[in-house]
């Protein structure tokens, strides 16, 4: 592995990497006795000092590792912006990158220490100039390539996550598909079809009175014609639940515009989608904001409520807020639950903040790429 | 009276024709699709069109379209629009489309004969018809003013004024006399800031205030 990047810049970087060997190796073992006191809690404080230390070491190490590489060397940790200090421990402690950064502390910095050293001596002892000049770049190539080694995952270990997240959300796609034809079977039975069975009972009635007594006749009709209209209700309902009209006609800010019409409260909504998306995609973000926007309405007592509409990088974001009471929680709320299912069928993913006292903010985000 | 129909199920569409022709609405074109709905809407002799939402090609909004664009180039062109389902947002499309001379309901209003070929004929005349359903739909929002001046009873007087009543039918509807209800529209007309006109462009302006398409 050569790196392109010319031997004085590569020869900066082992100098940096020197100085940094012993604070690195100080931390480290300063966080694996912290980690072991931790658990009689005086190690806590000490592991929530240490371990960002040595995080923002192996951060560096890894920028000077894609650097040289000229390709990124992504840091791949599991994300702890906005957690309690037990709970941000907790998914360090879970964290498989954490016990990586370890390693790569204890081992690959000492070994990759040898290198860098190597790299400024060739430079030192100028009798080596040439040396120096022809194999700074394969020796630091080298050491970015040990410590990408240690800091970032392997491609087998991403496939590993990624079939095992693909696996989740298949399991959690046929759940939710199926319980949406169970619901629309049973919608179905107990409105349009009960009300055609009572229809045709009510006309079978008229059938009989029709010749003997035209008042009874004239009312069966009416009271028949007032199924069919219940009927029709009751069909709209359903095919509202499967594809609401608007949405294929209006795509999904139209149809997100519509729904915020049909709220009992004022609600904003501001776009800057450009292009309809897919139209799975369009769907599922529709039903993910109506369902956030009926749990506004049913608990959040707000007098008024945002939705926002942006894509960036094919990635599209949808955020709907109200100024109500907060305390809503992905845990606690099946439906907002539900919304994180349906998203991460497309790779989605939902945040929920909302603070006691309010506002809330729900942030989901979805790749796309508009059609 | 002459109107142009728009309805691609072809059971509907005579279904339709029959109905207004029995009475004594004369349906002086009927199409099945979009392309040649904006055709017939260039006949200068149609006193009005019955339009369903949904046709070919696309079978999205089309007829809404074709209701909004014939009334930009012929303000005031009456308009009865008819949908398997309603939203709120087109309704405001319509409204906003100009003053009165204006329907949305929903096609299975049509089942209910008298009251269907009443609004064909409010339309025709310049009247607003709004489907119950909206109405609703709106009724349920919390607003702030000047909707939150009205009283109860008048909130339900203006709601059947949406629907396109008649003071008389409003009286009936609601069990008390027209004199009650005359004094319920000019205190919801003075409350909503309406200025002095005819009764009728009133009655469209204190709808249109209502759904604040402005």
């Amino acid at each position: 592995m050569r790196s392109q990047l010319s031997p004085w810049r590569l020869t900066g970087y082992a100098l940096l990497q020197i100085l940094l060997l012993p604070l690195t190796l100080v931390f480290v073992v300063l966080s694996i006795v912290a980690g072991a006191l931790a658990v009689i809690t005086v190690g806590i404080p000490l592991l929530l000092v240490t371990l960002p230390v040595l995080r923002w070491s192996a951060d560096l190490h890894r920028r000077m590792a894609a650097a040289t590489l000229g390709h990124p060397v992504p840091e791949d940790r599991l994300p702890t912006a906005g957690l309690g200090a037990m709970a941000r421990i907790r998914t360090w402690a879970m964290d498989p990158m954490t016990w990586r950064e370890v390693a790569w502390a204890l081992v690959g910095v000492p070994v990759g220490f040898v290198l860098s050293l190597l790299t400024l001596v060739l430079l030192v002892v100028v009798v080596t100039g040439a040396l120096w000049w022809y194999g700074a770049p394969q020796i630091m190539g080298a050491r970015a390539g040990l410590d990408r080694w240690f800091l970032c995952k392997g491609r087998t270990e991403r496939l590993e996550e990624r079939v095992e997240v693909l696996t989740e959300s298949r399991a959690a796609s046929v759940d939710h598909a199926a319980a949406e034809l169970r619901r629309i079977e049973r919608d179905l039975h107990d409105g349009a079809q009960a009300r055609l069975v009572a229809l045709g009972m009510t006309l079978g009635m008229a059938e009989q009175s029709a010749s003997t007594d035209p008042e009874a006749t004239t009312r069966l009709l009416a009271e028949a014609r007032e199924t069919t209209t219940a009927a029709l209700g009751d069909i709209r309902f359903v095919l509202r639940g499967i594809h609401p009209p608007v949405l294929a006609d209006r795509g999904l800010v139209g149809a997100v515009q519509a729904l915020a019409l049909d709220m009992a409260l004022p609600v904003t909504v501001t776009s800057e989608l450009r292009g309809r998306l897919t139209e799975p995609l369009e769907s599922a973000v529709y039903f993910a904001v109506a369902e956030c926007l009926a749990n506004v309405g049913k608990h959040a007592v707000a007098s008024e409520a945002w939705i926002g509409l942006d894509e960036t990088d094919d990635l599209l974001r949808v955020v709907v807020g109200d100024d109500g009471r907060g305390g809503a929680s992905a845990a606690a709320g099946s439906g907002l639950r539900g919304v994180a299912r349906r998203l991460s069928a497309f790779d989605g993913t939902m945040r929920v903040s909302s603070p006691t006292g309010g506002p809330t903010l729900i942030t989901m985000e979805v790749p796309c790429a508009s059609s | 009276m002459r109107v142009v129909v728009a309805e691609d199920n072809a059971l509907l569409r005579d279904g339709m024709i029959r109905l207004l022709e029995a009475h004594d609405i004369t349906v002086s074109t009927a199409v099945d699709n979009a392309v040649d709905l904006d055709h017939a809407l260039r006949d200068t002799e149609a006193d009005g069109a019955v339009l369903d939402v949904r046709m070919p090609p696309t079978h999205t909004d089309e007829g809404l379209r074709a209701a909004l664009a014939v009334r930009s180039r012929r303000p005031g062109f009456p308009v009865l629009v008819l949908s398997q389902y309603v939203e709120q947002l087109y309704a405001r499309e319509l409204l906003a489309s100009g003053e009165g001379a204006v329907g949305y309901l929903l096609k299975d209003r049509v089942a209910n004969v008298g009251d269907f070929i009443d609004g064909v004929r409010r339309v025709v005349a310049g009247g607003t018809v709004i489907d119950p359903e909206v109405i609703a739909a709106i009724m349920s929002r919390r607003r702030q003013q000047p909707i939150d001046r009205l009283t109860p009873r008048e909130r339900d007087v203006l709601g059947l004024m949406a629907e396109g009543r008649s003071n008389a039918a409003i009286a009936a509807q609601l069990h008390v006399t027209e004199r009650a209800v005359t004094k319920h529209t000019n205190s919801i007309f003075t409350k909503l800031d309406l200025p002095v006109a005819a009764d009728d462009n009133r009655r469209v302006l204190a709808v249109l205030a209502w759904l604040q398409v402005e």
